[in-house]
């Protein structure tokens, strides 16, 4: 028995103590990396130590990244927004570029530069292990918070909706929850930042848990029509009411019961 | 041909013919007639003849889809509960279970998720609501372009006017009844309206909402609203435009053998009443189709009412979309006067336009008899084109509705088309001014330009698609005579009227105010139908009518005497 204690705490120390070492000198490494796909791929409009450059009129071209922390960079690379095809007003969500080690490494990279949150942990944001009613009781939660916070811009339905100047609250809806997480973490583009004193860590998991249950749920009430609300309805009402409705009537005017071809004939 | 005669009656007698035999049905039959006159009402109306036309059939959407309304509607009041009492939901929805909501709400929730059939007949009913709206537009759209709101029906017209006001205002409250964040922020906003009025604004809102919003007051008074004020009235003048409609009897085409004294069409029995009460199946059926297949209103994610809370896409139902995008566009003119905000940016679009609009529709008909100076009675229809003033004034408003309708739905034509909401409003600033001024002059030049179809269909015939070439070389298009039923059909119209000219209202020896009024109403009149193309005279037709047939004469020789011989016979 003790000789088998031994052994085992033995092998645990051998295969456990080197991984720690090579942890930290991964994590140089990667930080190393992300800095060479930094200068390819961002530094042109972020600066080559992501200190931001000015356009000649003092505008922004592209923000400082000083501060902004891995989980802007998850995100915002993560979610295909960066790095950007054209300027605009606003990134929209596209094809991610970058594998899922490149943007660990671009990640790591921006966050040397300085201070921000970090890459959030999974159970930060997942409901796996909690019972049922536990869950029942957190989506309840979470679908209040996400109506007093997020519906304004987003739609009730997390639809999207339209901002000033081309700009647009996205479509939340199959988004990963990671990506939820960040997103109410580090407010990108015109977002509000909801930090963990605005909305605590247990009530973004609340809207998280929320928004994966409406994408559970069936829409109980036939096609959703893009859930945008009565815009979308009207046209159906025009189109598949009272367009299909004059359908109809031309159909019956041009229908009586004395034009039938058999009658005329055995009359003429 | 044969006759039936077997149900003619066989004497000449002078004691009238009356059921033989003892059968069960004649008994019942006669024992009705005996006490409720039926037989003599029945005798003239059972055969009450109708025309046969589909743009005639739009007016029975609308009836037909408020009979659905009152169907489901009925259903819908057995579980809902017009309360604002605060309570917790225990329902069968798990997202919502344990949140505080009114008694309204909740029972809405119910409906959906706890009452058999629940669901659809809320959709259907909210479905039915839109279509009923949606036709009464489009009926009334029919019955303005062909001229069907003249004397005598001007009356009807502003009924017709009154049921679509009542119809909106009765939308609007059913829109508000569930209680939800969509109603809710649209009742803060009707709440708004009425605040945005001087001075006894904040006196109107208290009063509605029996003190400050939301209180606790506004559903139930808006139920009894919908349920029983709107309703009540709305059946009243549904009753009243359609016995308008039976006195008036019923507008027709013009055609051979229909003139101003007669209908010509199908009897209401057996013909008519089957093609109408098939056609209720049809409207029933579409609208259940709609319920079953397309979500309309889903409460349940959209949530109770809190006023804290809002949604981006909060829009009214269709019909109100039109003040809701002139709301959206109209810059932010304020005035401070003594004290006094007026927010002309709430009290334009909302408290000034739409009544203004109703008030210029109500008056279209009496506006358009006293420019063109018309007091005959009609019962024949214009087609849209011979009234190309008239259509065009149509179409100009129904360019400006069409362009505030859409700034209703910036926020999501943003989306949608990936555009700038703010570039959607400036655009729509100016469209709404020049649109319908484009609109007004196309639709008339346009219908001036099918006016001269029709004069040359008349004068030159059809175009046959048959291609001479002459001696010369040229080549040209036969045109053949139309048919003399087709050209009835053409001719069957009035010239316009002339309108007097200064000398001769000056030489009428009317003076001052009088004068003046006249002068403004020949102006008018010769505006209103400026560039009218005038259908030919008879003299021009006989003409015409030799020129083809001379034509006809001169192809048959030259295809019989012509250096081809490959003529179109042998072929």
């Amino acid at each position: 028995m003790l000789v088998c204690g031994l052994l085992l705490t033995g092998g645990l120390y051998a295969a456990l103590a080197p991984a720690q070492a090579d942890t930290d000198q991964s994590q140089a490494e990667l930080v190393k990396d992300g800095r060479e796909l930094f200068l390819v791929g961002c530094a042109f409009c972020h600066g080559q130590n992501g200190e931001g450059v000015l356009t000649q009129g003092g505008s922004q071209y592209g923000p400082a990244l000083t501060d902004v922390g891995a989980a802007a960079v998850d995100f915002q690379v993560g979610t295909g927004r960066m790095p950007m095809a054209q300027p605009g007003a606003q990134a929209p969500r596209k094809e991610v570029v970058y594998t899922k080690e490149e943007t660990a490494a671009l990640a790591a990279f921006v966050a040397s530069l300085g201070t921000g949150p970090a890459i959030p942990d999974k159970e930060l944001y997942s409901t796996a292990g909690m019972s049922e009613e536990e869950v029942q009781e957190l989506v309840t939660r979470g679908g209040q918070i996400f109506l007093a916070n997020c519906t304004a811009c987003h739609n009730f339905e997390g639809s999207g909706g339209a901002m000033p100047r081309g700009g647009y609250a996205p479509k939340i809806r199959g988004v990963d929850s990671k990506h939820i997480y960040e997103a109410m973490l580090t407010g990108p583009q015109s977002m509000d930042t909801f930090s963990d004193g605005n909305i605590p860590p247990e009530d973004k998991k609340a809207v998280i848990a929320y928004l994966n249950k409406l994408d559970e749920s069936p829409s109980y009430a036939g096609f959703t029509l893009g859930s945008l609300g009565p815009v979308s309805e009207g046209i159906i009402a025009w189109v598949g009411g009272i367009g299909l409705l004059i359908g109809f009537a031309v159909w019956i005017a041009a229908h009586t019961t004395r034009s039938s071809k058999k009658k005329d004939e055995a009359a003429a | 041909m044969s006759v039936d005669v077997s149900k003619v009656a066989s004497t000449n007698g002078m004691t009238p013919a009356t059921a033989k035999g003892g059968k069960a049905a004649g008994a019942i039959a006669t024992w009705a007639d005996e006490r409720l006159g039926l037989g003599t009402a029945m005798k003239k109306n059972i055969r009450k003849v109708f025309p046969d036309h589909w743009s005639f059939m739009l007016g029975e959407i609308a009836l037909w889809s408020f009979v659905v309304l009152l169907l489901t509607g009925v259903f819908l009041t057995l579980w809902f509960d017009p309360s604002m009492t605060e309570i917790q939901y225990n329902g069968a929805y798990d997202p919502l279970r344990g949140v505080h909501m009114s008694s309204a709400f909740a029972s809405t929730m119910d409906i959906s998720f706890d009452v058999r059939g629940g669901l659809l007949m809320r959709q259907m009913h909210h479905w039915a609501a839109h279509v009923f709206i949606a036709s009464m537009m489009i009926h009334m759209l029919r019955v303005y372009l062909t001229g069907a709101f003249r004397k005598p029906r001007e009356l009807n017209w502003v009924i017709g006017c009154l049921l679509l006001l009542l119809g909106t205002l009765e939308g609007f409250t059913g829109y508000s009844l569930p209680d939800d964040l969509l109603s809710g922020t649209g009742v803060r906003a009707a709440d708004g309206f009425m605040k945005a009025s001087p001075v006894v604004g904040s006196y109107m809102s208290f009063f509605v909402f029996g003190g400050e919003f939301p209180g606790d007051s506004i559903i139930p008074r808006f139920y009894a609203v919908h349920i029983l004020l709107i309703p009540g009235l709305l059946l009243a003048l549904i009753a009243a435009h359609m016995l308008l409609l039976v006195y008036h009897k019923h507008t027709q085409w013009a055609g051979p053998g229909r003139t101003e004294g007669n209908v010509v069409g199908y009897p209401m029995l057996p013909v008519y009443a089957a093609k109408a009460g098939g056609f209720f199946f049809i409207v029933f059926g579409t609208i259940a189709m709609l319920g079953g297949l397309f979500s309309i209103n889903a409460v349940w994610k959209i949530g109770p009412y809190d006023p804290s809370k809002v949604t981006a896409g909060s829009q009214p139902d269709w019909y109100m979309g039109w003040p809701d995008g002139l709301l959206r566009i109209i810059p932010a003119w304020e005035t401070h006067i003594w004290g006094i905000t007026l927010s002309w940016n709430v009290m334009l679009p909302i408290l000034v336009m739409p009544p203004l609009l109703l008030m210029l529709l109500m008056a279209l008909p009496f506006i358009e008899s006293w420019i063109t100076g018309d007091k005959r009675e009609h019962h024949l229809l214009q087609r849209p084109r011979n009234a190309p003033t008239r259509t065009a004034v149509m179409v100009a408003l129904m360019t400006f509705y069409g362009l505030s309708w859409a700034a209703g739905g910036n926020d999501i034509i943003a989306i949608k088309l990936h555009l700038s909401i703010n570039q959607i409003t400036y655009f729509m600033r100016g469209a709404v001014f020049i649109g319908p001024v484009i609109a007004f002059i196309i639709t008339r030049r346009w219908c001036i330009s099918l006016q001269r179809h029709d004069e040359g269909k008349l004068l030159h015939g059809y175009e046959t698609g048959v291609l001479v070439r002459s001696p010369e070389g040229g080549y040209a298009e036969k045109h053949l005579p139309i048919p003399e039923s087709k050209a009835y059909t053409l001719t069957a119209r009035d010239d316009d009227p002339r309108p007097e000219t200064a000398e001769e209202i000056e030489a009428s020896g009317v003076t001052g105010r009088r004068l003046r009024l006249r002068k403004l109403r020949a102006r008018l009149a010769t505006v209103f139908f400026a560039d009218n193309v005038q259908k030919p005279t008879v003299e021009e037709l006989h003409e015409a009518q030799h020129h083809a047939e001379h034509e006809l004469h001169e192809l048959e020789s030259q295809i019989s005497a012509g250096p081809n011989r490959h003529g179109p016979a042998e072929h």
